[in-house]
């Protein structure tokens, strides 16, 4: 530490919004993520936003390389990872290029300048020095030479200096900044320390240079002259309860997890690796000790037949994908539509169409999902609205997948898949109980005697029942022709086909008797424009809300979380409003949905830039509507 | 589940792990109350026969018996046996019944698909099937020809077969199934033919015998689009010098006079010739190497005048499904069954009073 104590301002502020960028090999996410757990540990209210290429190592210092990772706190709750950063951390040119046309005049920038060479400018595509040209004018920058001091700190730490190289030592540089920028916001720092020492476990040398480049970034804050003020965020008043940080893969898969254990059935994943869904094969093939099995197909197709052939059996059968994936599956849904067996699609959003933007977000794949299939074939859906709400959806997913013995998609998308926030945890008696008992006797009594019907519906749900292979007396043959009304066998009459499509149908729509109502967000009661969205536009919307009722304007939110069949209530919330606004990341889909089923007029505002909506957007968005 | 043992005469570490029945079951047993609607002297009308037949031999439990299928002709197969059963989509059998067997240890699965289904449309979950070693057993039906959407060429169909979709003759090459089949590793391959009913019934005693994937092509009769593909092999005046009988441990001779046999060719490949030869070679199924067998799949009727019929390669390796189930068994005993709540709290966890 200085020997020099400085009386230097602290400024208390409500939030902040930071962002770490670099090249994709610089461990940005690393050091998003871990100022996130100092963060989360500090008590703050939390949402990040990861931004990373497609390409695993892009060319080194071009822009098309840059991995960004944005953090929203405050002592609050809040909904987004923010519009903009108030601080930025660029860690070479390629990272400012990128970068800087998201930051607001007087921002704060931290610039790694021995990474502003001739060469990197020249990658980067600047032509001068932005450093010295003028470009950074509006900013508060702070330029400092992260590199050199990292390499200097590394070696003078005892016992490291000689044990790492030189590009090991490098390599430490993210750490320098995250100690700079932990010394900045008055992070706690012993969990990094902590970290660093079980991530590099088996290479203590390691772990002694990222601690020592850590703490020479949180030395640097305290000596120099170039930050005269450092902020506090006070910890956010947030419910009672005990709380940890998730990803919405990461939710998503404990979801399923817990879908496994509350229907008492082993879950079955069968999977082909795809951007940005593989995340949840690799959670739930480290969690065998609860029956899991995890099959890595040959492709999609195979997955979910996997996944299927296992429903039949009696598991929980999981497919996990993307928009190009489920492209691939359509054919097995419409088999599990037409077996009306369990099955859960878990569709994780990208850009498209084809490849599209793979680590990119977007929620185009509505109408897929709810149209993407020859012959009539309704499949529920449900849309989680945050990271920690995909653990919630997978659990309800379960539940209509099983009662009504029908395939079910789970809309994510690469927003919530990969960004983080705060979960308060849901204790043992919070989750819902959705034990799955198979038929195991006959239910039909035949000219020979007792036979099994396997297309003897529930008259309520209108379920067929499930009987499970090993089941004695209930042997029976299922596919994908059309099957007689009851007993199941093979039937092309034309009554009973009508009859079966029919069937089909109301039995996805009668879901909507058994689902929450549509709650709506009207604190004035006078609002006269209700918005509407599904999915993860929630937090940008509830943001966009907050800022127009902050200047004393009323407007109504409702968000929804089933979209096949949507709530019974839907068409009178609807009409309780002059107007309807649709923010969508797509081009207008649920508005489509809306518009023919209810006969609104809703407005739309759709945006496909591969990002989520700011606040700040939606709040412009929403005062036009509202002055209209 | 109840694990017994299987009392009948056929037995394998998996077959051992399905219950077994109490009741002597029949052919009767296994036939189910659905009319059978394939054209009047098909072939696949044997081998129902024959599997229906066959299938109280296993000595388990009716119940615990599943057939996939996929699409075609043959895929109707399912319908029309007693057991449980699944009419899926073209070409994605043997995918679905990876599924349901690995995650079901206690039942027999079995796959019956066509030229059409298992090697074009659905290539490659027969490739995979096999090549992970699921313990599936694999019944296709070559009639080398699409029937059921009225007489295409097949991918087993000759060059220049004429056909509605070829007019002009086939232009691609046919795929051997059971060369196929060994470049894939599959541990165990046979052929048999639909109107044999007594070797087709010890073709799928092996295959049954069998822990982890077996493929058995079945030489179909389509005689509504491909009447006497297979007639050489089976006209009694030809037959026996058109068909060379694999038994494991024995020369490979064949012949109405047992007068020819096989012997390895300068080309590295397997060649004709005398009986009394000293260079005529043993089968050997279980050899580890599949050279030998890959060769022997090699023979046909066009090129070398004889067909080989029986058990190409029957290896015992690990099967996919006891590695999955032991994963799941390890982590049990290491890490003792899951704790959903100490799970989903993870090691990072903050309380606010």
């Amino acid at each position: 530490m200085s020997e020099q104590v400085r009386e230097r301002e602290t400024r208390r502020l409500d939030r902040v919004v930071v962002r770490f960028a670099g090249d994709s090999g610089d461990g940005m996410q690393l050091t998003g993520e871990q100022f996130t757990s100092e963060t989360a540990a500090f008590g703050n209210d939390l949402s990040t936003l990861p931004d990373f290429p497609a390409e695993i190592r892009a060319p080194a210092g071009t822009p098309a390389g840059v991995s960004g990772f944005q953090l929203h706190f405050s002592d609050h709750d809040i909904l987004t990872p923010g519009d903009a950063p108030d601080v930025l951390v660029a860690m070479n040119p390629a990272a400012l290029k990128a970068n800087l046309k998201d930051l607001p005049p007087g921002a704060d920038l931290i610039v790694n300048t021995d990474a502003f060479t001739g060469g990197n400018l020249k990658k980067a595509g600047y032509a001068d020095d932005p450093l010295t040209d003028g470009t950074l004018d509006s900013y508060t920058v702070h330029r400092v030479p992260l590199t050199s001091m990292t390499i200097n700190a590394v070696n003078a730490a005892e016992g490291v200096g000689g044990a790492v190289n030189k590009k090991e030592a490098e390599r430490a540089k993210n750490m320098f900044a995250l100690g700079l920028m932990s010394w900045l916001y008055h992070r706690p720092t012993d969990g990094t320390e902590g970290f660093l020492k079980k991530k590099f476990a088996k290479r203590p040398e390691i772990a002694a240079a990222n601690i020592a480049a850590f703490r020479a970034g949180f030395n640097y804050g305290e000596t120099t002259e170039s930050f005269s003020v450092t902020y506090e965020v006070a910890p956010a008043r947030m419910r009672a309860g005990t709380y940890r940080r998730i990803t919405g893969n990461i939710a998503m898969s404990y979801g399923l997890i817990a879908a496994g254990e509350l229907t008492k059935l082993p879950l079955f994943l069968g999977t082909y690796p795809i951007t940005p869904a593989s995340d949840i094969l690799h959670e739930l093939s480290k969690h065998k000790q609860f029956g899991i099995r995890t099959f890595q197909a040959e492709d999609e197709i195979a997955g979910i037949g996997a996944a299927l052939g296992a429903s039949f059996g009696g598991s929980l059968g999981v497919t996990t994908t993307s928009g190009p994936g489920v492209a691939l599956k359509s054919e097995t849904i419409g088999l599990a539509v037409s077996l009306e067996l369990p099955l859960l699609i878990v569709d994780i959003q990208r850009g498209g169409p084809s490849t599209g933007l793979p680590t990119k977000t977007e929620q185009a794949d509505l109408l897929q999902a709810m149209f993407g299939r020859n012959g009539e074939a309704p499949v529920p859906i449900i849309a989680p609205r945050s990271p920690a709400d995909c653990f919630d959806a997978a659990v309800e997913a379960a539940r209509i997948a099983t009662k009504y013995r029908t395939p079910v998609f789970l809309l994510s998308d690469g927003y919530l898949a990969n960004g983080s926030e705060p979960w308060l945890l849901p204790t043992i008696d919070e989750l819902p109980d959705l034990t799955v008992t198979f038929t195991t006797e006959p239910n039909h009594e035949g000219p020979k005697g007792p036979e099994f019907w396997p297309y003897l519906r529930d008259p309520e749900t209108l379920a067929r029942p499930w009987a499970v292979p090993g089941t004695p007396g209930l042997e029976h043959r299922i596919g994908g022709l059309e099957k007689a009304d009851g007993s199941g066998n093979i039937s092309y009459d034309p009554a009973n086909h009508d009859r079966m499509v029919r069937l089909r149908q109301a039995k996805v729509e009668g879901i909507a008797r058994d689902i929450a109502p549509l709650e709506v967000d009207d604190p004035s009661g006078m609002a006269e424009v209700l918005v509407l969205g599904w999915g993860s536009t929630f937090g940008p919307i509830a943001a966009g809300c907050r800022r127009v009722r902050a200047k004393g304007l009323h407007v109504a939110q409702a968000h929804l979380r089933h979209l096949n069949p949507f709530p019974a209530n839907t068409a009178e919330v609807l009409r309780s409003y002059d107007k309807v606004l649709i923010p969508e990341m797509n081009l207008g889909q649920l508005r489509m949905l809306i518009r023919s089923q209810f006969l609104v007029d809703a407005i739309g505002y759709n945006q496909v830039r591969g990002l989520p909506f700011k606040a700040a957007e939606l709040a412009g968005v929403l005062e036009d509507v509202i002055n209209q | 589940m109840t694990v017994t043992t299987n009392g009948s005469g056929i037995s394998n570490r998996l077959l051992d792990l399905i219950p077994a029945t109490p009741n002597q079951l029949t052919r009767k047993d296994f036939t189910s109350d659905q009319e059978v609607r394939w054209c009047p002297g098909c072939g696949d009308y044997a081998i129902l026969a024959t599997v229906q037949g066959f299938l109280p031999e296993l000595g388990i439990a009716r119940e615990n018996i599943a057939f996939i299928s996929g699409i075609g002709c043959s895929s109707r197969f399912p319908y029309y046996l007693q057991t449980y059963g699944m009419h899926s989509i073209h070409g994605r059998a043997p995918a679905i019944a990876t599924g349901l067997a690995t995650s079901r240890p206690d039942l027999s699965v079995w796959v019956v698909t066509g030229d059409g289904d298992a090697l074009s449309i659905g290539g490659n979950h027969l490739l995979h099937a096999m090549r992970r070693n699921v313990n599936i057993k694999i019944l296709m039906f070559n009639n080398r020809i699409y029937g059921l959407t009225k007489g295409q060429y097949s991918p087993t169909s000759e060059v220049g077969k004429i056909t509605k979709s070829t007019p002009f003759g086939s232009l691609d090459r046919p795929y051997n199934p059971a060369s196929l089949a060994l470049g894939a590793e599959a541990t165990f391959v046979a052929r048999s033919i639909d109107s044999d009913r007594a070797h087709l019934t010890a073709t799928l005693r092996a295959a049954a015998e069998h822990p982890g994937t077996a493929f058995v092509e079945i030489f179909q009769n389509c005689n509504i689009f491909n009447d006497g593909a297979f007639e050489a092999l089976k006209d009694r005046d030809t037959r026996d010098d058109a068909t060379l009988k694999m038994v494991d441990g024995e020369p490979l001779l064949f012949g109405a006079e047992r007068d020819k046999g096989i012997r390895r060719a300068a080309s590295g490949g397997l060649e004709v010739c005398a009986a009394t030869d000293e260079n005529v070679l043993v089968h050997d199924a279980a050899n580890l190497d599949p050279s030998q067998a890959f060769a022997l799949s090699r023979l046909t009727g066009d090129a070398h005048g004889v067909t080989p019929i029986g058990v190409f390669r029957n290896v015992d390796m690990p099967t996919y499904d006891e590695a999955l189930n032991d994963q799941v068994a390890q982590a049990r005993t290491k890490l003792g069954k899951g704790d959903l709540l100490g799970l989903i709290s993870g090691n990072e966890t903050w309380t606010i009073n």
